[in-house]
C-alpha cells in the first residue's frame, strides 16, 4: 500500500528543513503528493506555509532535505534542471503578479512565446482557449490594471495554465477577495481538476475553500506537520492545535517578543 | 569603560564595511557578468534574445533624457565660458575661451554631467522597477515560469545603456561647445565660424576618446547599481523608495570614483 502510494507520488517531500539566515522555519517535513489529488496545505499566519510553497516551486533553497517533482531531488539541481521542471509547473501567485506592463493576453501568451516555437497565430488560439477556461474570454486587450481582485486572479491563473503543466501551485487563492468572488475561485479550481486531472497544490488559511475543494489536507504548525489526511480525518481530528484552527479559537496575546518568536519558528519543548 | 569599548570595536566596524564594500564590488560585476553572458554568449547556446526589449529602453534612456541633457550642458558650456574668461581676461588671451571650454567639456564635464542625468532619470528608474516587480512578487513570478530575471530584467537594460550613454555623451560634448560659442560670440570677439574653428583646433582625438571611454564605464556602473538596489528590495512600497534613494546615492559616488580612476589612468599611460 506504502510502496504504490509512493509510485504514485506527484510531489514528494523527506525530512525538508529551510531556514531563513539563522532562523530555521521549516523544521524536517515529510509527505506525498498524489498524482491527480487537491493538496491543502492549511496553516496559521507565520505558521512556515508560505516558506512551504515557496521551497516546493524552488523559490527558496532547503538547507536539508528532499523534494521530488518529476523524479528529480530539486534541492540538488541546477538552475537549468530546475528550469525544465518548472516548465512543467503552473503558480497563481497571492498577489496574482501579472506582468504590469502587458495586456493580459500578452501575459498568458508570455511562456508560450519563449519556451516554444508555435506560430504566432497559435499562440493567440491557445490564449483564448485559457482565458476562456478561467472565464475571462473576452478581456485579452485588458491591462492588468484595469481588472478587478478577483479577474486578476482569475488571469494569473490563465497564465500558469498556459504551458499546459502536470503540478498547479496556488498561493493563498481567496487572499483579499470577497465571499462571492472567493467562491468563484474556488469553482475554479474544482473545474480544472475535473477537466485536466490535474495535481494541485493549495495553500491557504480559509477553511470553507480548504474543505470545499481538498482531496486530503495537511495543516503546517511552527514549521511542523502536526496533521495529513482527508477532509474527514481532519473533521474529527483531536489535536489540540487542529481544534484551535478549525474551531477559530484565539491564541493568548503575545507580550513577550520570546513568545512571539517562538510562536513563529520553534516549539517550546525543543527550545532552539 | 564605554568609551574603551566603542573604540577597541572601530577596527572591526572597519573591516566589517570594506569587506561588506568589496563583497557589493563583487555583486555589481557579477551581475555584470551574467547580463554580458546572457546577451553576447546565450543567443549562441539556444537562449533567445529579445531586442525590441532593448529598443524600449534605449527610448527612455537616450532619446527621451536629449531634452534635459541639452539644456544642461548648454548652461554649464555657457558658464564654463564666462567662468574661465574671467581669468584669461587678465592676460588678456580671450582668444583662448573655445579652448578651454572645449577640453573642458569633452574630457569631463560632458560625460560626467551625462551621467548625472542619466542617473537621476534611468538609474534611479531601474531600482524602482526592478524594486517594485520584487515586491509585487513578479521577480518569483518570472522565475517560477523558467525565466530568468536577469535575461529579462537587467540584460536589455545594459544593451541599452552601452549604446545611449555614449551617444548622448557626443550630443552633450556638441552642446556644451554650442554653450561656450554663445558667450565667445557675444562677449569675445568671436564669430560663430571662428569660434568652431578654435575648438576644432584645441582638442585632438584624444579628448573624445577618452571621454566616451569613460561614458561606457559610468554606463555599466549606473545600470548595474540600478539593478542590484532594486534586486536587493525588501518586502513593503517604503522599501522601493530606500532602493531607489541608495542607486542614486550610491551611483553618483561610484561614478565619480570611476572617474577619478579612468583620469588617472589616462593620465599615467600617456601623459603628453
Amino acid at each position: 500500500m506504502n510502496d504504490a502510494a509512493a509510485s504514485e507520488a506527484a510531489i514528494s517531500v523527506v525530512n525538508l528543513r529551510v531556514s531563513y539566515g539563522e532562523r530555521e522555519i521549516l523544521h524536517g517535513i515529510t509527505f506525498d503528493v498524489r498524482r491527480g489529488e487537491t493538496m491543502v496545505i492549511l496553516g496559521g499566519s507565520g505558521s512556515g506555509k508560505s516558506t512551504l510553497l515557496r521551497t516546493l516551486v524552488g523559490l527558496e533553497k532547503p538547507t536539508s532535505g528532499e523534494v521530488w517533482i518529476r523524479g528529480v531531488n530539486t534541492a540538488h539541481v541546477s538552475d537549468r534542471e530546475m528550469d525544465q521542471i518548472r516548465k512543467k509547473m503552473g503558480m497563481s501567485f497571492q498577489g496574482s503578479a501579472l506582468f504590469g506592463s502587458m495586456t493580459v493576453g500578452e501575459n498568458v501568451a508570455l511562456p508560450l512565446r519563449e519556451h516554444t516555437d508555435l506560430e504566432e497565430s497559435t499562440i493567440k488560439i491557445m490564449v483564448r482557449i485559457k482565458l476562456g477556461q478561467v472565464g475571462l474570454g473576452s478581456f485579452e486587450n485588458y491591462m492588468p490594471s484595469q481588472l478587478s481582485g478577483g479577474m486578476k486572479k482569475r488571469a494569473a491563473v490563465a497564465r500558469a495554465l498556459a504551458m499546459d503543466p502536470e503540478i498547479l501551485f496556488f498561493d493563498e487563492p481567496s487572499a483579499g477577495l470577497d465571499p462571492i468572488i472567493a467562491a468563484g475561485l474556488d469553482e475554479l479550481i474544482l473545474n480544472l481538476k475535473k477537466a485536466y486531472a490535474m495535481t494541485i497544490v493549495v495553500v491557504t488559511h480559509e477553511l470553507s475553500s480548504a474543505f470545499l475543494i481538498a482531496d486530503r489536507m495537511v495543516y503546517v504548525d511552527r514549521g511542523h506537520i502536526v496533521a495529513l489526511g482527508t477532509r474527514e480525518e481532519f473533521q474529527a481530528s483531536t489535536h489540540p492545535r487542529v481544534r484551535q484552527f478549525l474551531d477559530r479559537v484565539p491564541e493568548p496575546e503575545v507580550n513577550e517578543e520570546l513568545d512571539y518568536l517562538q510562536m513563529l519558528t520553534g516549539d517550546p519543548a525543543s527550545g532552539s | 569603560m564605554k568609551m574603551l569599548e566603542k573604540i577597541e570595536a572601530v577596527p572591526g566596524v572597519v573591516g566589517a564595511r570594506t569587506i561588506d564594500g568589496f563583497a557589493y564590488i563583487g555583486g555589481l560585476a557579477t551581475l555584470t557578468g551574467q547580463a554580458a553572458y546572457v546577451t553576447f554568449v546565450g543567443p549562441f547556446r539556444g537562449q533567445r534574445l529579445r531586442p525590441q526589449r532593448a529598443i524600449h529602453q534605449a527610448m527612455a534612456v537616450g532619446v527621451e533624457a536629449i531634452a534635459i541633457v541639452s539644456l544642461i550642458t548648454f548652461f554649464v558650456g555657457l558658464i564654463m565660458a564666462l567662468q574661465s574668461a574671467y581669468e584669461l581676461r587678465r592676460l588678456g588671451a580671450m582668444q583662448f575661451v573655445a579652448g578651454a571650454v572645449a577640453v573642458s567639456i569633452l574630457r569631463e564635464l560632458g560625460p560626467l554631467l551625462t551621467a548625472i542625468v542619466v542617473i537621476g532619470r534611468s538609474g534611479s528608474a531601474f531600482a524602482a522597477e526592478i524594486g517594485t516587480k520584487k515586491v509585487t512578487e513578479e521577480v518569483d513570478a518570472l522565475r517560477t515560469m523558467a525565466f530568468n530575471p536577469v535575461a529579462f530584467l537587467v540584460a536589455p537594460k545594459f544593451l541599452a545603456m552601452l549604446v545611449m550613454v555614449p551617444c548622448l555623451t557626443v550630443w552633450a560634448d556638441f552642446m556644451g561647445v554650442v554653450g561656450g560659442s554663445v558667450f565667445g560670440v557675444a562677449g569675445a570677439g568671436f564669430t560663430v565660424g571662428s569660434y568652431f574653428q578654435a575648438t576644432l583646433d584645441s582638442i585632438v582625438a584624444r579628448d573624445i576618446y577618452t571621454g566616451l571611454i569613460k561614458s561606457v564605464i559610468f554606463g555599466l556602473v549606473i545600470t548595474a547599481v540600478g539593478c542590484k538596489e532594486g534586486f536587493s528590495t525588501g518586502a513593503g512600497a517604503e522599501e522601493v523608495g530606500r532602493s531607489t534613494t541608495s542607486a542614486v546615492v550610491t551611483s553618483i559616488a561610484l561614478v565619480i570614483v570611476v572617474d577619478l580612476v579612468f583620469t588617472a589612468l589616462f593620465y599615467f599611460i600617456n601623459p603628453t
